[in-house]
């Protein structure tokens, strides 16, 4: 037996070369696979619904894998869609979709799979006491759900099985497993669950596990006791190094990876090399665990507007911490009196010293190691950008002449670099939750829906 | 004493989704990871010291297989909450770079 996968691109729009590409549709995949999605860049995704990638580049990776699916005619999955994988993020792909199945006189029957999750059933959940924490443990509350912009589930393998099971040609999930879009296809084909969960491990950031590291497309061939992994581009090639390391990469622990199914065990794999530039990997293993689906949810903090500048004055830089105290003490005091009915706690007023501790923060061990200059970021929070503004507008101009005890008469104590020195960033959320749920049916948090193009 | 910069292939940072960071140090052969392994400088004590950060709340793995040492811990702050200056903590490995190992 050999079932073969292609992944594009480790995240859609991000342009993968048309010729490995190609190379990968001549090999003759069972499926092909993207992701869309990520935390990493932050909550904004989630809490606006607003992808991180711009739509013209999405549409023109998108573009060639229609294309080249519609030569096969095999499933193509693309999860997590629009980054966030919520269901506006969902349906702006589907139109992305749509233009080019129109454009280029496509067709094919889509799935679309909505993971938006309803805030009467996580209370009623959380009541059950079926929502349970992961590393690092904080409190979910009722409160937390109502102050949520959005929170999605993660799909895995069942869903995206169930869409191909009603006979999906191009399934657009939202938020799903990274791993589960390059598994399913294999597992229904039979094969052995614990080399699959770690072949889509291995190929979910595409040719990011490469040397050197590429945003390209990548190739695996899965057999009944192993699979290889290839590079599509013939430029760049994996050694049995850079495969077992990739499992490092953005995870807590390289031997254990939990997906909603079970935990992936990579403990007593062997990692061999098949020619100079293909793996193959041998020993995985899958470990059933209870079914859960992790929870993705964010909440608006405010909005910001910041401030750039710098500080010269050896004086002044030796005594930033006393100084910025002082700034502090004064502004809470004084900005709820400059703007009537504002409390202490409706905004926050932030200092952060590049040449300091700006990286780091309060876990810098070098924090009195300070340069001859130092750069200076303020950011105020608001619950409105107008409110954010008005009061940056005010610590913008008393800062710029904050006193010292060295210097006598008004001093300029912070550089502005622009004119005004404020700049509106917009709305800032944050994820406010790291916790799985227990459901009693894998579908009854997600939506199904199809339509033929 | 050789710094840490110069022992290891790759020392990084990054997000294990938006509450813990993970750290890898990847050595360029099996001998030089065992020998800086052997020293029993990398403690979870040595860690929380540095980024202030309660040691039982520290977990080493020692990945032989790709001689390399993993550390994940708690982000000090949620990923893009309002104090938190590295939105994929891309940069938290920095004071490790020059540090000394005895060997």
């Amino acid at each position: 037996m050999e079932i073969r996968v292609l992944g594009p691109n480790g995240n859609i729009g991000t342009g993968f070369k048309e010729e490995s590409f190609e190379r990968g549709i001549k090999l003759n995949p069972h499926v092909i696979a993207c992701d869309a999605g990520s935390t990493d860049s932050g909550a904004y995704a989630l809490g606006t619904g607003i992808a991180k990638p711009a739509r013209s580049a999405i549409k023109r990776d998108t573009r060639l894998i229609l294309l080249g699916r519609d030569e096969l005619k095999v499933p193509l999955i693309i999860g997590s869609c629009g980054t966030s994988g919520s269901d506006v993020a969902v349906d702006w792909m589907r139109d992305i979709v749509i233009e080019i199945a129109k454009e280029e006189n496509l067709h094919f029957k889509i799935a679309l799979i909505k993971a938006d999750q309803d805030k009467t059933y996580l209370k009623q959940k959380l009541g059950e006491g079926k929502i349970k924490p992961l590393f690092p443990e904080f409190e979910y509350t009722e409160e937390t759900i109502n102050k949520s912009a959005r929170i999605v589930g993660v799909m895995g393998y069942e869903q995206l099985n169930r869409a191909l099971s009603e006979g999906a040609d191009v399934i657009l999930a939202g938020r799903a497993t990274d791993t589960s879009l390059f598994a399913v296809v294999p597992l229904r084909m039979g094969a052995d669950p614990g080399l699959t969960w770690h072949m889509a491990k291995t190929i979910e950031c595409g040719a990011a596990c490469a040397v050197v590291p590429a945003a390209d497309s990548m190739f695996v061939r899965i057999r009944d006791t192993e699979f290889e992994v290839e590079p599509l581009d013939l430029d760049l090639k994996v050694t049995p190094l850079t495969i077992a390391a990739h499992t490092l990469y953005e995870n807590l622990s390289p031997f254990e990876i939990r997906e909603p199914e079970g935990t992936i065990v990579t403990e007593n794999c062997e990692y061999q090399a098949k020619d100079n530039r293909s793996v193959i990997v041998k020993g995985s293993e899958f470990r059933k665990e209870t079914y859960t689906i992790k929870l993705e949810g964010a909440e608006l903090v405010g909005y910001q507007t910041v401030i750039i500048g710098g500080i010269r004055d050896p004086y002044i830089i030796k005594q930033l911490d006393s100084l910025f105290k002082l700034a502090d003490a004064y502004f809470g005091e004084k900005v709820p009196k400059m703007f009537p009915g504002l409390k202490k706690d409706d905004f926050s007023i932030h200092f952060r010293v590049y040449g300091k501790n700006g990286v780091m923060g309060p876990m810098e061990p070098l924090k009195d190691q300070v340069g001859h200059e130092v750069g200076l970021l303020i950011t105020i929070t608001a619950q409105s950008q107008e409110l954010a503004t008005e009061i940056s507008k005010f610590v913008a101009h008393i800062s710029a002449h904050l006193p010292i005890p060295e210097w006598e008469g008004i001093i300029s104590t912070i550089a502005y670099p622009f004119s005004p020195p404020e700049i509106e960033k917009g709305p800032v959320y944050r994820f406010n939750v790291n916790h799985v749920v227990e459901p009693d049916d894998p579908f009854e948090m997600f939506r199904f829906s199809y339509e033929e193009v | 004493m050789t710094t840490l910069g110069e022992l290891a292939k790759v020392v990084r940072s990054k997000n294990a989704g938006p509450f813990i960071m993970t750290i890898d140090i990847m050595f360029p052969s099996k001998e030089i990871y065992d020998k800086v392994i052997t020293t029993g400088f990398f403690t979870t004590k040595l860690f929380s010291d540095l980024y202030n950060i309660k040691s039982d709340l520290i977990k080493i793995y020692y990945y032989d297989i790709a001689h390399t040492i993993k550390i994940s811990m708690p982000r000090p702050f949620f990923q893009g909450d309002i104090c938190d200056g590295d939105n994929y903590a891309g940069q938290q490995y920095g004071p490790l770079v020059l540090i000394n190992i005895p060997i």
